[in-house]
This record gives structure tokens, C-alpha cells and sequence, in this order.
């Protein structure tokens, strides 16, 4: 077993683990707004760790700047999209969950 | 008229070189190194200039290179943010109690260009428990949607994010 | 090495099918469109990690590609429910 796959295989775990937040605040959390919070944050930096260890498993190759560019491309896409559907949410009247109401 | 062809020579070849870079290994070494497969090339990164040439380079703006840098620690303490986000999400998740008490907040800000405005927005969204919901971009006014009380605070009352990005950009 | 790749690759399909409930069931459009968003990137995800199993490189312009087209459709789909109408001219 050598060094680099031990490091690259905890980054991957830890994105792994992130990843797995993720869905489990889709299930669990009681209304829409809440639930975006919960995916938009923790599917980018998840998907950025998982990235990041397969680029450490790589080396110095072409296919690392391919991947740096997914990574890239997608911490700058992933917030924006979940503002576009929370503006498009709020403005044609989805109401948010104040503390004591239903689950929704 | 000499900023149009500026920007369509410098926009056409980082195309071509973004072109040679990402088929060099497929094509090209196997195949034979001629003319025709990098025409093939040059037609591609010509449709994409002509269509898109006006994004890359930026048009008239004053000490571009200060701003540029000044992005690069703005750009660290993003990443730290992001990170505290995360483990604040899942803390909130994972709890047996699910301690989350939404609301929805506004505020103005002296900020009014288009960049200076989206870099706001996009930071708030990475934020530890906020949410940007609207931007008006006349009156720089900003609507958002908070988690708990903390998080609000922290926006309304402190204003550590607003300092910082008009710091970078001198205030709009 | 490999062994690894598999089982977070494994993981992964598990978190797709676990979002799978809320794209079935939640109650209007809305969380249904959030639920396709994070299968989308979850499958970017997952179509990396599979090129490494199989050891064929080609997978990551295939993931590329995807996650362009999976940010453009959830904007146009956003825009379309916000105004009523795609082209406004």
C-alpha cells in the first residue's frame, strides 16, 4: 500500500460521507427552502473532495487538468442553480416554514 | 472598432489552444499529424468565437490588475467558508433535535456593478446557514433566507461579507 | 486500489436511490426539480469513479459534457416556471 493511495482513498471517504448528508437532509428536513440549504452546500464541497482524491491518484498527467476543470466548472455552478430555483420558488409563492407548523 | 478585433484574435486562440490541448491525445499522436485534422480544429474554435466573443475579455474598467489581485485572499477565505458551511449543515442534519429556525431577511448594500453584485450573491449562497433569494441590481437591495438566528445575525448586524467585497472591488 | 474505487461507487448509487424518494414523492414541482438537480450531479460523480474502474479514460469528457447540460436545464426549467414563457422579445 503506498501513501498516496491511503491519502486519496480518505479524501474520497470523506466526500463520500458528505455526499450521504446530502440525501439524508432531502429526507429528513421539513420543507422546501431547508431542503435546498442542505443539498447546495454539502454536494459541492462533497463532490469537490471526491474529485480532488481521484486528481491525487493521478499524478501529473493530462486527464488531471480535465478533472480540475469539472471541479472548477462546478463550485461555480452548483450555487447558482440553487438560487435560480429558490427565486423561481419564492416569487411565483411557495410559502417558507416558520418553527411549529407542519411538515410539508 | 479596434477593441472588437482585439477581443476576437485573443478569444480565438485561447479557444485553439483549449482545442489542441484536449484532442492532442486522441487524435492527433495516433493518427497522422497533418493539416486536416487541424482544420477541424480551427473551424470549431472559429464558431465558438464568432458567436461568444464579447464575454472573455473585459471592456473598459479602471486598475483591473488591483482588483485581480485582490481577489486571490478573497478567493482562500471562500474556501474556508465553504468548508465551515458544510460542517454546519451536517451538524444541524445529523442531530436528533434538528435545531432550524428559518426566516427571511433583507438588506441594502452600497455595491451596484454587475460582477461586484454576483460575487456577493454567490458568497452568501456558500455561507454558513444563508441563501440568496433576490438581487435587484438598481438599488443593490438583497433578500435572504437564513436558517437559524445565528447566520442572520452575522449578515445584518456584523457585515463582514459586504466589508470585504467592496474592499476588493472599491466599492462597486 | 480498485476495491476502493468500488465501494464508494457503490455508496454513491446508494445516495441516488435514497433522492429517488423525494423526486417520486414530494408534494409540488419544486422538489422534484431539486431532487433531479442532485441526481444529475451525483451521476457526475459517479461516471468518474466508474472510468476509474474500468480503467478507460474517455469517461471524464462524458462527465464534462453532463454537468454543462444538467446546469442549463435546471436554469431553463427555473426560468420557464418563474415567467410563463422562455423568449421574451
Amino acid at each position: 500500500m503506498y501513501v498516496i493511495d491511503i491519502i486519496s482513498t480518505l479524501f474520497m471517504a470523506i466526500g463520500a460521507f458528505f455526499m450521504i448528508t446530502g440525501a439524508l437532509g432531502l429526507l429528513r428536513l421539513p420543507d422546501f427552502y431547508t431542503r435546498l440549504h442542505a443539498t447546495g452546500k454539502c454536494d459541492t464541497l462533497g463532490e469537490v473532495l471526491i474529485i480532488a482524491g481521484c486528481m491525487i491518484y493521478e499524478g501529473w498527467s493530462l486527464l488531471t487538468i480535465k478533472l480540475f476543470l469539472v471541479a472548477a466548472f462546478y463550485l461555480f455552478a452548483g450555487p447558482t442553480a440553487t438560487h435560480a430555483i429558490m427565486k423561481a420558488a419564492y416569487v411565483t409563492g411557495v410559502k417558507p416554514w416558520k418553527k411549529g407548523d407542519d411538515r410539508v | 472598432m479596434r477593441e472588437k478585433t482585439f477581443s476576437i484574435i485573443v478569444t480565438f486562440g485561447i479557444m485553439f489552444i483549449f482545442w489542441l490541448f484536449f484532442s492532442a491525445w486522441i487524435v492527433i499522436i495516433p493518427q497522422h499529424y497533418d493539416l486536416i485534422e487541424l482544420s477541424k480544429g480551427i473551424v470549431s474554435a472559429l464558431i465558438v468565437t464568432l458567436v461568444s466573443h464579447e464575454l472573455l475579455v473585459p471592456g473598459k474598467g479602471e486598475s483591473i490588475r488591483l482588483k485581480a489581485l485582490r481577489f486571490v485572499p478573497y478567493v482562500v477565505w471562500e474556501f474556508w467558508q465553504i468548508v465551515m458551511a458544510t460542517l454546519d449543515v451536517t451538524y444541524r442534519v445529523l442531530h436528533p433535535k434538528m435545531p432550524i429556525d428559518p426566516q427571511i431577511i433583507e438588506f441594502e448594500t452600497t455595491l451596484r456593478s454587475g460582477l461586484s453584485l454576483t460575487t456577493l450573491a454567490n458568497s452568501i449562497t456558500l455561507t454558513p446557514g444563508t441563501i440568496t433569494v433576490i438581487v435587484e441590481p438598481d438599488k443593490g437591495k438583497f433578500v435572504v433566507h437564513a436558517i437559524a438566528k445565528e447566520p442572520a445575525d452575522s449578515l445584518l448586524v456584523d457585515q463582514t461579507m459586504q466589508r470585504k467585497v467592496a474592499h476588493v472591488f472599491m466599492e462597486g | 486500489m480498485i476495491e476502493s474505487f468500488l465501494i464508494i461507487g457503490i455508496i454513491i448509487a446508494g445516495t441516488i436511490l435514497l433522492c429517488s424518494y423525494r423526486a417520486v414523492y414530494g408534494p409540488g414541482i419544486f422538489n422534484r426539480i431539486a431532487a433531479a438537480n442532485v441526481i444529475g450531479t451525483k451521476a457526475i460523480v459517479l461516471l468518474v469513479v466508474t472510468g476509474y474502474i474500468f480503467e478507460r479514460p474517455h469517461f471524464i469528457d462524458i462527465a464534462l459534457m453532463y454537468s454543462i447540460l444538467n446546469f442549463i436545464g435546471t436554469i431553463i426549467i427555473a426560468k420557464y416556471l418563474e415567467r410563463g414563457e422562455l423568449c421574451t422579445s
